[in-house]
């Protein structure tokens, strides 16, 4: 461990998470307000700077200016560690996703560990402790209901994430990111293979089976990440704001940017796994030049936002499910077709391989 | 008595649900296009557009007090503006003519005349009930103020907003 690669890490960890990752989630706040009014044919926040771009900023003013209120009943150690859990484990989890190719030699992976997914799932199912602990230290029987919602839909749909993507992993031959991007890069996205040897036929049937855990990925991440139409946790008209009711200031600020961030590292980790990750046809990466390196990290954010477009856009389309709907949603449908999946893409593997 | 509703029995592509997700995302992203386009205009940006021209005539603002054609304050502070007012927003304080005056024979006039904005519902029936045509709304909807006490417009500002108005009421007339 030499010193270069301690001084790149650094550099890394801070451009990624300070230049990146969160004003990207201040701004994936002002994008979900304007594209949700645009959806309700209003206008949304235009007010503050040019077509109110500002208004993140000031946002962030009005929260840290709002009183920071502890209620007495609530139990202080765990009511302010609960929002500090809720933002760590989305943001943890950004380490290990190749967001760009090289950068003048240097791998744009802040850790390149070979466990990749294993990490991204270890890490974000700590997401729901800062929920649960929210809900129970405020002591208030709203945010409670919602953190025990949160727990049994989380736990639902970590078995489902978790299947869908084997098959991901059973094509590579690999749990690291990195190499998951590169297959991709060889032999096409994986819900789109074009590009590699897209004329062989049983690579277009690995297709179908690959949509399918996409599909089935995606809504796990959507119940993963609380948004709607999985939001039980914090179903306003039901639960009076759910887990965050009790919250006030920065702290309510951190459970937002918690859930902005894990949506953030959900749709990272979607575009790598099936999208590609920082890879389009026709851009060579980074060992050509530098500017081919910012290009590529450009295109992986891109990405990145058009998926969180779709997480916006699915979020003011769909009405909330009902939570014994979610319960056999979970359990019934999404289990048993991801399990089969894996059977599926196990039996056309061998001869997909062959050529 | 106990009804029971109906259950429509639905085919196995509705039970799919998703022709009707499929469906729903196409209607909102019509809608995200269409504003995105500017083809859908329904928002009007209130302090630089205004829809003041489009206002009609029977608008309901501001209430205010005219002057007539000489000048005078029509208001003879008869009170009966101040009997109907439903919130009892207005409250006039009548002095007397002094006899030297033109107007003499109209024998009182307004001292002060406040109406309480906070209080005022817009009804129009001060409008209505007065004998003098003195009293009129305008169509000034926009009243602000940073105090309780801004926002009760007095005889001045009152007649700021209402100006001349040529009205029938011509009995305190002298040519007459």
């Amino acid at each position: 461990m030499d010193f270069f690669f301690i001084i790149t890490s650094l550099l890394k960890i801070v451009g990624i998470l300070f230049v990146v990752i969160l004003p990207m989630v201040s701004y994936a706040v002002y994008a979900e307000r304007r594209v949700s009014a645009f959806i309700q044919d209003r206008l949304g926040p235009n007010r503050v700077g040019p077509a109110g771009l500002f208004q993140p900023i000031a946002d962030m003013f009005k929260l840290l200016l709002k009183e920071d209120f502890t209620p007495r009943a609530a139990n202080t150690f765990y009511y302010w560690l609960a929002p500090c859990l809720a933002v760590m484990p989305a943001i943890i989890t950004i380490a290990v996703v190749p967001f760009g190719s090289t950068l003048f030699g240097v791998p744009m992976v802040i850790a390149d560990v070979n466990v990749g997914i294993l990490f991204v799932f270890a890490i974000a199912s700590l997401g729901v402790y800062g929920i649960v602990i929210g809900g129970w230290a405020s002591n208030s029987k709203y945010p409670f209901l919602g953190g025990i919602r949160s727990s049994a839909q989380m736990l639902s749909y970590e078995l489902s994430l978790g299947l869908a993507v084997v098959p991901v992993f059973m094509v590579v031959g690999n749990l690291r990111l990195t190499s998951v991007v590169l297959y991709q890069i060889g032999h096409g996205w994986f819900i789109a293979p074009f590009v590699g040897d897209w004329m062989n036929p049983w690579k277009w049937l690995l297709a179908v089976p690959m949509l399918i855990s996409f599909f089935v990925f995606m809504i796990a991440v959507f119940a993963e990440t609380n948004r709607l139409p999985f939001d039980l946790p914090e179903a306003e008209q039901e639960l009076a704001g759910g887990y965050n009711t009790e919250y006030s200031s920065m702290k309510f600020a951190l459970y937002f940017l918690g859930e902005y961030a894990a949506m953030i590292t959900g749709s990272a980790v979607i575009v790598t796994l099936f999208f590609g990750g920082w890879h389009f046809p026709g851009i060579p990466d980074g060992s050509h030049g530098w500017i081919f390196g910012l290009i590529n990290i450009a295109v992986f954010f891109t990405k990145v936002a058009a998926v969180i477009f779709v997480f916006m856009w699915v979020r003011w389309t769909l009405p909330r499910f009902r939570y014994d709907q979610l319960m056999r949603l979970g359990w019934l449908f999404f289990f048993e077709i991801a399990l089969v999946n894996i059977f599926l893409v196990a039996a056309i593997l061998p001869y997909s391989s062959r050529l | 008595m106990a009804v029971t509703v109906p259950r429509p029995r639905l085919n196995w592509r509705e039970r799919l649900y998703l022709p009707a997700i499929v469906a729903g995302l196409a209607i909102t992203f019509k809608h995200f296009k269409n504003m995105l386009l500017g083809r859908t205009k329904v928002t009007m940006q209130y302090p630089e557009q205004k829809w003041d021209s489009s206002l009609p005539d029977h608008y309901r603002g501001a209430p205010a007090l005219v002057r007539d054609e000489d000048g005078r304050v029509r208001c003879v502070a008869c009170q009966l503006c101040e009997f109907i007012c439903p919130p009892r927003a207005i409250k006039i304080i009548s002095g007397e003519i002094p006899s030297a005056d033109r107007f003499a024979k109209v024998e009182k006039f307004p001292e002060a005349f406040d109406i309480d904005m906070i209080r005022c519902i817009f009804c129009g029936m001060c409008e209505e009930v007065c004998p003098e045509q003195a009293i009129f709304l305008r169509k000034d909807y926009a009243i602000t103020g940073f105090t309780r006490a801004d926002m009760v417009h007095h005889k001045e500002k009152l007649l700021e907003i209402g100006g001349v108005m040529h009205g029938v009421v011509l009995k305190w007339n002298e040519k007459k």
